[in-house]
């Protein structure tokens, strides 16, 4: 009995932690979604271009901290120069001409490092080291502890931009209106950009935390994946949704490999949150957290 | 003040709206655009506010001036700067914002905190019911709730000239003379100066002093409010009263309509 909840709360703590760092990921995602409602399918390889960049960039002995700034500032001029050269021209037509664009972005991005700097897979080392940390059965990589801070403070960040800050505000303005917006004297271009900035940088982090986590190259792409459960069952576009999303995602997927997998023989965690993104879209369409359409009666 | 000289605006390249429209808004007055559907009305204020642009229209001729500056192909948060503010019609508030956000988002062009709250507790001043609903949702305001809210979001970035259309939309009539009286308060006080387009003529013409009457993309007829009502042709088609005066009855509409004397 004793054993049995030991194993299960090991199982739940680190599908909550596993889950925050999808949060991170699926934060990029909402911030695009909610301020220009454009849907990037090219999130994971996102993540996986800031990997490349802090790989790279640690390879020759560059302290971490210049690798992970390096990587964040790549992944904000990247996301700068797509809104400017491929999205902008795109506004105003169809919602299906962005998602093409954003997955023939992707397909480009997981072809960039085969032909650029090779296809093996590099490693990202925080020095932190590797020795998990807990108390008894429940401990936790280094890595693992540094994703959960990393997110929650972007959370609270987000949270406090969106809330109360004056830009928050207009880009919500924005969102929700863009003509009007503009009328207010909102320069609806520069607030796109910013969005696209911000998912920018949680991109990079995602890199350069799952990178020293799995390992850098193409596959590295994969977790974008997991970013739709994520965003479906919060809410396309709740940031307090893509963390709650995500907690369940990981918990999920940890509690089906723990469990179901003995009896099936593994596989379980890749597909047990598709199932829950299924059943989500069949009872609660808007997610958890996301936006009805305002309907006055 | 803001003066629109002999405009013509395509839409998409091909389709003409508006076929050489001039008028004139004089400071701290109200200036009426009457006219049916469809006859240009909001089109000429996109036109002035610049947002236009982001509906494939484009200003082909002529010219607007605001002051001493040429204002059109402007961009549409550089006119908003440059103090012209436009409420768009059927309110347009921000729906997923609460009723104070949404006067801070209008305040966008303001840069000083304090500024902002002043204007706020002025906007709230002019609307009390305002301060009450000031934490919910606008989406979930009432209509006359959401078109006070429409009027000082644009407030808030202390324009020069304010673009209403169609504030009566919708509204009881009890609420369309508040929000009327409230205007007519604002350019007493605030020294700004209206373009109001409205389709409820009577109205119109009595909150404003001058008027214009479009149709088809043109101004056909122009001239102060007391004169426009004399006007036997506003009468019949806008006021819906017969010569003598008093109101028309349905049944002779199918009748006999009498020809405009204007050609359009």
């Amino acid at each position: 009995m004793w054993d049995e909840l030991q194993f299960a709360s090991a199982l739940i703590v680190s599908g909550l932690s596993i889950g925050l760092m999808y949060s991170l990921i699926a934060l990029g995602f909402v911030l695009v979604y909610k301020a220009t409602d454009a849907i990037n399918f090219a999130q994971g390889e996102f993540v996986m271009l800031a990997g490349f960049v802090a790989a790279l960039m640690l390879a020759p002995k560059m302290p971490v901290l210049v690798a992970i700034g390096a990587a964040v500032a790549v992944m904000v001029a990247f996301s700068f120069a797509l809104e400017r050269i491929v999205l902008r021209p795109l506004i105003g037509r169809p919602i299906i001409a962005v998602i093409m664009a954003t997955i023939g972005l992707g397909a480009m991005l997981r072809g960039l490092p085969p032909i650029t700097v090779g296809g093996e897979t590099r490693a990202v080392s925080l020095n932190i080291g590797d020795m998990p940390i807990g108390f008894g059965s429940i401990s936790l990589p280094p890595v693992q502890i540094l994703g959960v801070i990393v997110t929650l403070a972007f959370f609270g960040l987000f949270t406090w931009f969106f809330l109360r800050s004056r830009m928050g505000i207009a880009m919500r303005a924005v969102a929700d209106n863009q003509q009007v917006a503009m009328a207010m004297g909102i320069n609806v271009e520069r607030y796109f950009a910013l969005a696209w900035a911000m998912a920018g940088t949680v991109s990079a982090l995602g890199g350069v935390i799952w990178g020293s986590m799995l390992g850098v190259d193409v596959h590295l792409a994969l977790v974008g994946l997991k970013v739709f459960p994520v965003v479906i069952l919060g809410g396309l576009d709740s940031v307090a949704g893509a963390v709650i999303g995500g907690l369940i995602v990981g918990v999920v997927e940890s509690l089906a490999a723990g469990y179901i997998d003995p009896y099936v023989g593994g596989g379980t965690k890749d597909f047990a949150p598709y199932v829950l993104m299924i059943i989500t879209l069949m009872f609660k369409p808007y997610g958890i957290f996301g936006t009805h359409r305002v309907e006055r009666v | 003040m803001l003066s629109i000289n002999n405009i013509e605006v395509v839409y998409d390249n091909v389709i003409l709206v508006l076929k050489g429209v001039s008028l004139e808004v004089k400071s701290g007055s109200i200036t009426t655009l009457l006219g049916a559907n469809g006859a240009g009305k909001t089109t000429t204020l996109k036109a002035v506010s610049g947002v236009l642009r982001s509906e494939r229209g484009e200003v082909t001729k002529g010219s607007i001036t605001f002051g001493a500056r040429r204002i059109d192909g402007m961009r549409a948060f550089d006119v908003t700067r440059l103090g012209i503010a436009q409420v768009f019609e059927g309110r347009r508030v921000f729906e997923h914002l609460t009723t104070e956000e949404n006067l801070v988002a209008g305040a966008h062009t303001v840069r000083r905190v304090s500024k902002v709250r002043d204007g706020i507790e002025r906007v709230y001043a002019y609307f009390p019911v305002l301060k009450n609903r000031r934490e919910q949702l606008s989406g979930y305001l009432s209509g006359g709730e959401q078109q006070m809210l429409a009027i000082g979001r644009a407030l808030m970035s202390s324009p020069k000239v304010m673009l209403l259309d169609e504030p009566s939309l919708g509204l009881a009539p009890m609420l369309v003379e508040e929000i009327f009286g409230i205007v007519r308060r604002l350019v007493q006080q605030e020294q700004v100066s209206v373009l109001l387009v409205e389709q409820n003529a009577a109205m119109a013409l009595e909150v404003a002093d001058h008027g214009y009457v479009m149709e088809n993309g043109r101004i056909v007829l122009e001239g102060s409010v007391a004169s426009l009502r004399d006007n036997s042709d506003v009468r019949e088609f806008y006021l819906g009263l017969n010569e003598v005066g008093s109101r028309k009855s349905y049944r002779d509409v199918k009748h006999y309509k009498r020809r405009k004397r204007w050609l359009s």
